[in-house]
């Protein structure tokens, strides 16, 4: 016997019988002999559970757990106990896709809830729940852009996330879509560049903000000019820092899209985390993934289902604009939770306590003569500096004192050489940064 | 507290707080210098609510939700079996959910053992030769499968083969993952028993066919008897064999995709291999291929070099599909799986998810109509009632089932029968809850026959009866904002 197999010996004999037959092979008579496989899986023998728990301890001790000063779309903010507690509930852990609305408010209500919350950092007026993470999320809004435009090309800021770049070219060269980049001067997006590169066919204009170096990009006079060549204009923002920083829809963004980890989530090696996308009403129907509604039941209840199904490709099949069939929806209670706990006070006293962090750490570099602004742009919670210290110097001190930062930017290639990266959150306390400060302050 | 009708929004009250932040440390700085140019003018509509607010409010609308804890969940093609404790205890442990992506390989060698072990097992339970983590879902995985099939031929520079053929009988993801990925989509009609038609394959067989996509059982829970046929056929006509995991769990122990002639797949870790579905993500969906395709991999891979494991991005790989790893914490949820049940157990997750279904076949078959005879798989479909001088449809039963605290099953799909009534039990039902089932369903038929109207107004035990999706998709209230304005309107 197993645990998660309750059949026992009589139990198998009983509905062999039933089925006329004297072993389970018999029900397998379709697959061809050829192909059995009659063999032992090569994977390890069983473990109980002690000694899984002692083999995951094993395995923790080959990671080292860092202090988090270097993000790049993932940030160590706070994480309230009660999403844990929450989000850990089997009732919306285990659970599919809401189907079935009358044992699935739950869920459907705390989706409504999350879009409400999306509604209000983006200012646009309907969002899904179902981006696996940022970069997707961006990838299927370029996808959106070309659809409702009907054009096929999209011009990308040479100020994204370059994650966010290469996830978006796989996209769009499969699908057989063009792209362009629009130059950077000063470590942002120039907007001359943009005007010469606004042409017929571009579908839209993907930029992002706080962009790649942490500087807060002013969009002013971008949503004229992309709306008068009729493209639309799509705004990648960390949703946290919405908290404070002007709002898409208040930039003239039609689609705003980025990653949500920031709300309550884990940095988790990378995943899961969950993207938003959002956009105005005009555009829902080339809009991908699930979208809940209000209603009510036939005897007036007020209720919650999916709504719009008739996008979606298991409806429309090979003529669906998407193929997400991911509602990433626990993802998004960890959102909803959040936000729930912080409302708008604890959203913005997060970003200004990073804010200050951040710009404290800053000052306290640059006054060590060893680091540069190249940009002298504002930022928020991250900043991107120039050295001349070796990264490896850099990164070699801070890891042997158990801090990850001051990443060099030219992981993502050697556009990038000579950056390097640095984000605060709230986590990080005064004798944190002062000791990051100190071992850079150190080096020669 | 099934009565509870509040939403977070309408809990809140002006200043009063759920969060605790530290002090502010450095008050020479301040958010309110940054320049208003850059600022949000418009207020933020959040709520403002205590812990306690936040803990009872989604308590209680957890209460409204069915999970598998709950009670049987027969969902077909979604494997809705149970999902371990441990694997949530190892998920949780600090040491891996605290890594951050861009650390240097070396502080987190044992989150990349892990990855890389998994790829091992999935290989092994496949028959393919390599594995990606990296797509985050089922529907994600085909994409990136049907890319590497393009990539294969783009690299022959054999640029005409942009079609895929799928049989009529397919998920819904299938055709839209084709067209995403830049492909043209060859529906081929099912035969009788619902398996692909060997001469209508033939017929559609040109240099023009970049592959195929197969689920196999496939969607009616039947084995596609043929297979070896079917992959040679393709092969044979240039094209790849692409396999969609989805019913994966009816052939643990008994065969293997690669050895069917599949050279590419994807795997639903959140059926399969016990990850919680999540309410409908995150999932996660690897993909597996041949030896001879593996250098299209997506960026970034795992490699091992002695024991020390590492990063690598290949210019042959057919780019980036994700930030980093894919769903991470999920794949270590089923690298748990894998470990708990071992060699020995994982061998009989298909035996006895097929017994399961083929003993609820039997036993319904009497009063729901089977309309392909002899064995099934992992799961069974009925295609409504035999009995049809009732107005009671599917919907009516999969409704009037909720009454009866189980969970429906999922309902016409397939397309190929208009009254599509699918059953997965999965291997973690016992005798007695699938007992259980069966006796509903046949005092459902009964009450079908004596008192249809019952069936027509379930459910009535359920938190809410049923709801007027009309109104939903005609009204568009997507947002609390919307819902003010729309309460306001109405006066």
């Amino acid at each position: 016997m197993f645990k998660y197999f309750p059949h026992t010996k009589a139990d198998i004999d009983s509905m062999l019988k039933a089925l006329n037959i004297s072993s389970i092979d018999e029900l397998f008579k379709d697959i061809p002999e050829s192909v059995i496989f009659n063999s032992d899986y090569d994977v390890p023998s069983f473990m109980s559970e002690s000694e899984l728990r002692n083999h995951f301890a094993e395995l923790a001790k080959k990671n080292q757990e860092l202090t988090l000063f270097s993000g790049l779309g993932l940030y160590d903010h706070y994480q309230p106990a009660v999403i844990d507690a929450l989000t850990s509930r089997q009732e919306f852990m285990t659970s599919y896709t809401p189907y079935q609305p009358e044992i699935s408010q739950g869920t459907l209500q705390y989706i409504f809830e999350y879009q409400s919350m999306i509604q209000t950092l983006t200012g646009l007026e309907v969002s899904n729940a179902s981006m696996y993470d940022g970069s997707t999320a961006t990838a299927e809004a370029c996808f959106m852009a070309c659809a409702v435009a009907k054009r096929n090309k999209v011009l990308l800021s040479s100020t994204l996330n370059p994650n966010t770049i290469n996830v978006i070219k796989t996209y769009l060269k499969y699908k057989e879509l063009e792209w362009d980049f629009i130059e950077e001067k000063d470590g942002v997006i120039d907007i001359e560049d943009l005007k010469n590169k606004l042409d017929k066919d571009t579908a839209g204009v993907i930029v992002q903000k706080p962009n790649i170096y942490g500087i807060i990009e002013d969009y002013s006079g971008f949503s004229e000019l992309i709306k008068a060549n009729k493209s639309l204009f799509v705004i990648n923002a960390d949703i946290s820092t919405l908290g404070v920083l002007k709002s898409p829809k208040e930039d003239g963004a039609d689609i705003a899209c980025g990653e949500c980890q920031s709300l309550g989530m884990p940095v988790a090696f990378g995943g899961p985390t969950l993207g938003y996308l959002a956009t105005e009403k005009t555009y829902v129907r080339k809009m991908p993934g699930r979208i809940c509604g209000y209603t009510h039941d036939l005897e007036g209840k007020r209720a919650f289902v999916l709504t719009l199904q008739a996008r979606e490709q298991h409806i429309r099949r090979s003529k669906a604009n998407s193929n997400i069939c991911s509602n990433q929806s626990l993802m998004a209670l960890f959102v909803t939770i959040y936000l729930s706990l912080m409302g708008k006070n604890g959203l913005k006293e997060v970003n200004n306590l990073s804010y200050q962090g951040a710009h404290y750490l800053y000052d306290k570099l640059i006054a060590t003569g060893k680091f540069k602004d190249p940009f002298q742009k504002p930022f928020l919670k991250e900043f991107t500096l120039q050295t001349t210290l070796p990264k490896e110097t850099i990164q070699t001190a801070l890891l042997e004192n158990g801090i990850f930062g001051g990443l060099g930017l030219d992981v993502f290639g050697d556009k990038y050489e000579g950056l390097v990266n640095f984000s605060v959150t709230e986590k990080r306390t005064k004798s944190e940064i002062d000791k990051l400060i100190s071992i850079l302050e150190g080096l020669s | 507290m099934i009565n509870y009708n509040k939403l977070i929004f309408e809990l809140s009250n002006k200043d009063r707080i759920g969060y605790s932040l530290p002090k502010q440390r450095f008050t020479n700085y301040n958010i309110e210098n940054l320049d208003p140019s850059l600022s949000r003018q418009t207020e933020l509509l959040l709520p403002e609510v205590s812990e306690l607010d936040v803990l009872r409010h989604f308590t209680n609308i957890s209460n409204k939700n069915f999970g598998v804890e709950n009670g049987f969940y027969p969902l077909g093609s979604c494997t809705m079996k149970y999902n371990p404790k441990i694997n949530e205890e190892m998920a949780s442990n600090k040491a891996f959910r605290n890594l951050h992506p861009l650390q240097p390989a070396n502080t987190v060698q044992g989150a990349l053992e892990v990855y890389y072990n998994l790829q091992t097992y999935l290989s092994e339970i496949s028959g393919l030769k390599e594995f990606s983590l990296n797509p985050y879902a089922g529907a994600h995985g085909e994409l990136v499968g049907l890319m590497i099939i393009k990539a294969y031929h783009e690299d022959r520079g054999d640029f005409k083969r942009k079609k895929i053929i799928i049989p009529d009988s397919a998920h819904g993801t299938n055709p839209a993952s084709t067209v995403v990925c830049g492909m043209d989509v060859v529906e081929i009609e099912s035969n009788e028993f619902g398996r692909v038609d060997l001469e209508k394959l033939k017929a559609v067989l040109s240099d023009e066919i970049a592959g195929m996509m197969l689920t196999n059982p496939n969607t009616l829970g039947i084995f596609e008897n043929d297979i070896c046929e079917i992959t040679k056929l393709v092969h044979e006509a240039g094209g790849l064999m692409y396999y969609d995991g989805a019913n994966l769990n009816a052939l643990l122990g008994k065969v293997r995709p690669g050895d069917m002639g599949f050279d590419v797949m994807h795997i639903n870790l959140h059926k399969t291999f016990s990850t919680p579905h999540g309410g409908g993500g995150p999932g996660s969906g690897p993909v597996g291929v041949t030896e001879e395709l593996s250098k299209y991999l997506p960026n970034p891979r795992i490699k091992k070099l002695d024991d020390y494991y590492y990063v690598e991005n290949s210019g042959e790989a057919l780019g980036q599909i994700s930030s980093y790893f894919g769903n991470y914490m999920v794949s270590l949820r089923a690298y748990t799986y894998i470990r708990t049940l071992g060699k020995e157990n994982l061998r009989l997750v298909g035996p006895y998810a097929t017994l399961n279904a083929n003993y609820i076949s039997k036993a319904l078959k009497p009063a729901y109509e089977l309309p392909i005879q002899g064995y099934c798989m992992h799961e069974v479909v009925f295609n409504g009632l035999i009995n049809k001088d009732t107005d009671v449809r599917t919907l009516d039963i999969a409704k009037r089932l909720l009454d009866f605290g189980m969970h429906a099953p999922t309902i016409y799909f397939p397309l190929l029968f208009p009254q599509a009534i699918m059953i997965e039990p999965t291997e973690t039902e016992s005798k007695e809850t699938i007992d259980d089932f069966i006796n509903v369903m046949h005092k459902i038929a009964i009450e079908a026959k004596e008192e249809p109207e019952k069936l027509k107004q379930a459910p009535t035990k359920t938190p809410i009866r049923r709801t007027d999706e009309v109104f939903a998709a005609k009204m568009m209230i997507f947002s609390y904002k919307d819902y003010l304005e729309y309460i306001n309107n109405r006066g």
